[in-house]
């Protein structure tokens, strides 16, 4: 797995709630692999580190959760984004972006001066 | 925002809930299953799905608390556990959690209750504004440093001074009568210059302050109630301004009231505050002395450049008015010295005595921590070996001593709060009054904050103290059963010394209450010139006015009425049944040590210095009824009045001081002026002032050749003297209804109950009471260690014992520790006690700090205390049986 980037502190709040807005309720193991298979299976999620994460989104009220029963018939634990979680995807995406943008630009300076 | 909301509920979960990691661990399960499920369908077998599954969530437990951790807060959480732990182990152990928190809570209690009295006298401010630039005023003379000032001196010191910004007097006026619609009744005042309230920078709360000159002799009479006598005499009714007062029979317009938290010690309990009219004899009287003198130092005045200042002005006067000056100078001190000096030396006494109690508390309580520590070896390696962190088990022992401390403070403040009011209850009324300013004497911020400042220091102690005794690389050792070769070095090495200081310290505190309580017994039992028992007194004030009808105000003619009313006293009285023999004096034995008259004896030059004695005027029965002695001459006769020659009687120390090498009977000395008095006989010295103070040169003369109208009757009864009391005022009233009597005692409860013999009583019996804690935790203590020093070597012991050692070998090695330790204790304490006894020397009285008997008989009562508390547990190794001692473990 050494080719394979570990995720950064801070994104993992991002993309799960980006998985939330794109799929509506999911359960913990549902949202594991959604990231997983976004980024191609180039990013190494650690599953254990998820749950503290979606605790914490959910102590700060981003989500929320209620057991429920998964596709397979199996009893599991769905979250789902609040408004308020809307609202914080929206202001950490474009946080992300600009921030993705100037280091973009910054990469691809290649030692002009401005 | 949202981190708060967070927070909230991170620490909303430091409860802990069953129901939360349930709801996790079925998650848990349910993620597992999910992948498994899938692994399967992607064909592994159950056991490596599993197995994939687990490895990819990075392991149940440690996602669990990674979960726990995130839903708590981490640090609070461990706390909460921690303090589960410790309550229950407490729990388990009551003796020693008893032992301990009643010991803390026995040794802060005495710590806040006295503090409390320091704070209130010595840590409080005087409710004066500024009052660090206040300083008190006296007149020295050869007699002492601080009395009276007359009235022209006053006015030149003022004058003529250039380092105060103000400088004013007051008199007390402790027998003022208060004439009412209802009759009249002493009331005690004080009579004060015009910007008396002005210089202590206090305001009136109703009304307005005296005006410059509404002291002046010819002003209209004004006065100023005290906040008590507002609320007690007018009811706190807001019209009393402006109304009129009889004040020795004069009346005073009220200007103004003074508020609540004022209090002036040496005039209280005053309550009324008159302007002070000098009367005309002592306007230009310079040796009539009643004037105290406060005054407010300028800015960058120190007190030593105003005494230089009040000094050479002292001097000019000395050199203008010899005849009344002479040797009289100033004497310029804080004023906070005048108010709470009588008290400062016992209350730093009673603070260093409780913080030694406090010392031992401590040594106590961290002794047996440390004996606990130690039995806990094995449950601290197996943490450590299971994964505990240093950190983390030092934090576990702060927590176990953390409840120990606030558990201890927690009773003794609440001991405390009893404790004072228990102190202050004792504090007999006429005391109180001279200490105004413990008064609000409670449970303040001061006394909370030095609450907590003790009880942090008594928490770091405890908590450090296991710290030490924690495993470093040695968790093998801990592990190893028994641990008998190590177990307890540390403790005999650091642990046993600490019981040397504890009796040390006991040591320190006994001799401490030994010179005290042995300064107290000697100051009871001092001659005092007269016989005590079966004597009684009352005092006599005769209305200046009703007795000085239509004649001059100073009372020269009235002398005829005076005497007739004493003799008639004195006839009426003394056949009283149960009255052997009663006596005239104007001022009674074992006072405050005033009335002071300069004298020159007859014939001599001038002396160099200036001549005072206390100056007491008395009946011809006065001194067979005191039964004092007489060493040579005689005493008055009867009918020896103003148609006689003056006599006088002088005390054996003013026969010694100033008529050395001669025969002081039938000299003359000049009072004022002529006639001078012949010396007609010599009694031995009456303690006229405190019974602490040296005594003085007195003399007395006929109360027939020169009465006063304030007198006191003094009875020597053949029954129990208390008893004739009531019938004495009520002959006296017989006489005439208008004669006060008061100040009614006994002469044994005269002494018993003066100043002085209250201070040293009240020393003697605090520092007693810590001394004798003291030595119980001591002893206790020493017993502890022994008590120890043997279960541990029960083993040793046996095998001493299986190798042939003697009973009486076993009892030596154990007393020989035991006696080692005591005595270096007890050299130790003794060397501290004497240097103690040396800064304590203010409260002793004819005691010296090295006093043999003390020392020795604290050495042995400690030495016996410490054979009883070592022989028991000596006892119990001497009847170890070898057999299950080395079968033992």
């Amino acid at each position: 797995m050494g080719d394979k980037a570990d995720v950064w502190q801070g994104t993992l709040a991002l993309m799960v709630l980006k998985t939330l807005e794109t799929l509506g309720p999911l359960h913990g193991y549902g949202i594991a692999r959604r990231i997983e298979q976004t980024s191609g299976d180039l990013l190494s999620l650690n599953y254990g580190t998820l749950y503290p994460a979606l605790l914490k989104l959910e102590q700060e009220g981003a989500i929320a959760s209620e057991w429920g029963v998964s596709e397979n018939n199996r009893r599991a634990k769905f979250y789902k984004l609040t408004r308020a979680g809307v609202r914080q995807l929206e202001r950490e995406a474009r946080d992300w972006e600009q921030t993705t943008a100037i280091l973009a630009r910054f990469l691809s300076s290649k030692g002009e001066i401005a | 925002m949202k981190r708060l909301r967070a927070w909230i509920v991170r620490i909303a979960g430091l409860v802990p809930r069953q129901q939360r990691e349930q709801g996790f661990a079925d998650e848990i399960d349910s993620h597992l299953e999910m992948h498994v499920e899938e692994k399967m369908r992607a064909g592994m077998t159950r056991e490596q799905a599993r197995r994939e599954a687990i490895l990819r969530l990075g392991g149940v437990e440690s996602t669990k608390q990674a979960y726990r951790e995130r839903g708590t807060v981490p640090f609070f959480a461990d706390l909460v556990q921690d303090l589960r732990f410790a309550v229950r182990q407490l729990g388990k152990n009551r003796g020693f959690a008893a032992t301990a928190i009643a010991m803390l809570a026995l040794g802060l209690c005495a710590n806040l209750a006295i503090f409390a009295f320091v704070d209130a006298a010595l840590i409080k401010p005087l409710p004066y504004w500024d009052s660090a630039r206040l300083v008190s005023l006296f007149e020295s003379n050869a007699l002492g440093s601080r009395y009276h000032l007359s009235y022209p001196d006053y006015a030149d010191w003022k004058s003529r001074n250039k380092v105060f910004q103000s400088m004013d007097v007051y008199e007390i006026d402790d027998g003022l009568t208060l004439t009412t619609s209802t009759g009249t009744q002493k009331a005690q005042g004080a009579r004060v210059s015009g910007g008396f309230f002005h210089t202590l920078g206090v305001k009136p709360v109703l009304g307005r302050d005296f005006r410059e000159g509404e002291d002046a002799a010819s002003a209209p009479r004004t006065v100023m109630l005290s906040y008590a006598a507002w609320q007690s005499r007018y009811g706190g009714r807001a019209d009393v301004l402006g109304e009129t007062v009889t004040l020795d029979g004069a009346p005073n317009t009220i200007v103004g009231v003074l508020p609540a938290d004022f209090h002036f010690s040496p005039a209280e309990p005053a309550e009324f505050w008159a302007t002070l009219h000098p009367a005309a004899g002592t306007l230009n009287c310079r040796k009539c002395h009643s004037l105290y003198g406060i005054a407010r130092l300028k800015d960058g005045v120190s007190v030593q450049q105003a005494l230089a200042e009040m000094t050479s002005i002292s001097q000019q006067l000395e050199r203008q008015y010899p005849d009344s000056n002479r040797s009289r100078s100033a004497t310029v001190v804080p004023l906070a010295e005048v108010i709470v000096g009588d008290v400062r030396p016992i209350l730093l006494v009673l603070l260093g005595g409780a913080g030694l109690l406090l010392l031992i508390v401590c040594v106590n309580v961290s002794s047996l921590l440390l004996v606990r520590s130690e039995s806990r070896r094995r449950e601290t390696a197996i943490r450590s070996a299971l994964g505990a962190s240093r950190t983390r088990l030092m934090r576990q022992f702060v927590t176990e001593g953390m409840v120990l401390v606030v558990a201890g403070s927690v009773v003794g403040v609440a001991c405390a709060y009893e404790a004072m009011r228990l102190l202050t209850r004792l504090i007999p009324v006429e005391m109180m009054d001279g200490m105004p300013y413990l008064r609000g004497l409670g449970l303040n911020a001061h006394v909370l904050l030095f609450a907590v400042v003790i009880s942090l220091f008594v928490g770091v102690l405890f908590s450090l103290t296991p710290v030490l005794r924690l495993p470093g690389a040695g968790m093998r050792e801990g592990l190893a059963e028994g641990g008998r070769g190590s177990a307890g070095t540390i403790w005999r090495r650091f642990g046993a010394n600490l019981v040397v200081v504890e009796l040390a310290i006991a040591v320190v505190l006994l001799v401490s209450a030994g010179l005290l309580g042995k300064s107290f017994y000697r100051l009871l039992h001092m001659d005092t010139g007269l016989q005590p028992d079966h004597l009684a007194m009352m005092r006599i004030g005769v209305d200046r006015n009703r007795y000085a009808l239509g004649v001059d105000r100073n009372g020269y003619a009235k002398d005829e009425q005076l005497i007739a009313l004493e003799r008639q006293i004195v006839e009426r009285i003394g056949s009283l049944p149960g009255v052997r023999s009663v006596g005239i004096t104007n001022g009674l034995p074992v006072g405050d040590g005033d009335g002071i008259m300069q004298f020159q004896v007859e014939g001599r030059l001038q002396l160099r210095e200036h001549n005072e004695a206390n100056a007491r005027r008395v009946s011809p029965g006065y001194f067979t009824t005191l039964q004092a002695r007489l060493v040579r001459g005689r005493y008055f006769m009867e009918g020896e009045d103003a148609s006689k020659p003056p006599v006088v009687i002088i005390n054996r120390t003013m026969a010694a001081q100033y008529f050395a090498g001669e025969d002081a009977i039938g000299k003359r000395i000049n009072v004022g002026g002529p006639p001078a008095m012949e010396v007609v006989g010599i009694v031995d010295d009456i303690r006229e002032g405190p019974l602490d103070m040296a005594m003085r040169p007195a003399m007395y003369s006929p109360f027939s050749q020169g009465p006063d109208n304030d007198f006191a009757v003094v009875v020597r009864t053949s029954q129990e003297e208390g008893s004739v009391l009531k019938d004495i005022s009520g002959t006296i009233h017989e006489i005439d209804r208008g004669i006060f009597t008061y100040g009614e005692v006994t002469m044994s409860d005269r002494i018993n109950d003066s100043p002085a013999a209250y201070m040293h009583r009240s020393s003697a019996w605090l520092v007693g009471g810590f001394a004798g804690m003291a030595l119980l935790l001591g002893v206790v203590g020493l017993y502890g260690v022994i008590a120890y020093s043997v279960s541990q070597r029960t083993r040793e012991i046996g095998v001493r014992m299986a190798l042939g050692a003697q009973r009486s070998t076993v009892y030596q090695l154990i007393l020989k520790e035991a006696g080692w330790l005591a005595g270096v204790g007890i050299v130790a304490g003794l060397m501290c006690s004497v240097a103690t006894g040396a800064l304590m020397r203010r409260l002793l009285f004819n005691v010296r700090a090295w006093d043999v008997p003390t020392l020795a008989a604290v050495a042995a009562v400690l030495g016996v205390a410490a054979m009883v508390a070592s022989y028991l547990p000596a006892r119990r190794a001497a009847s170890v049986n070898p057999v299950e001692a080395l079968r033992a473990e």
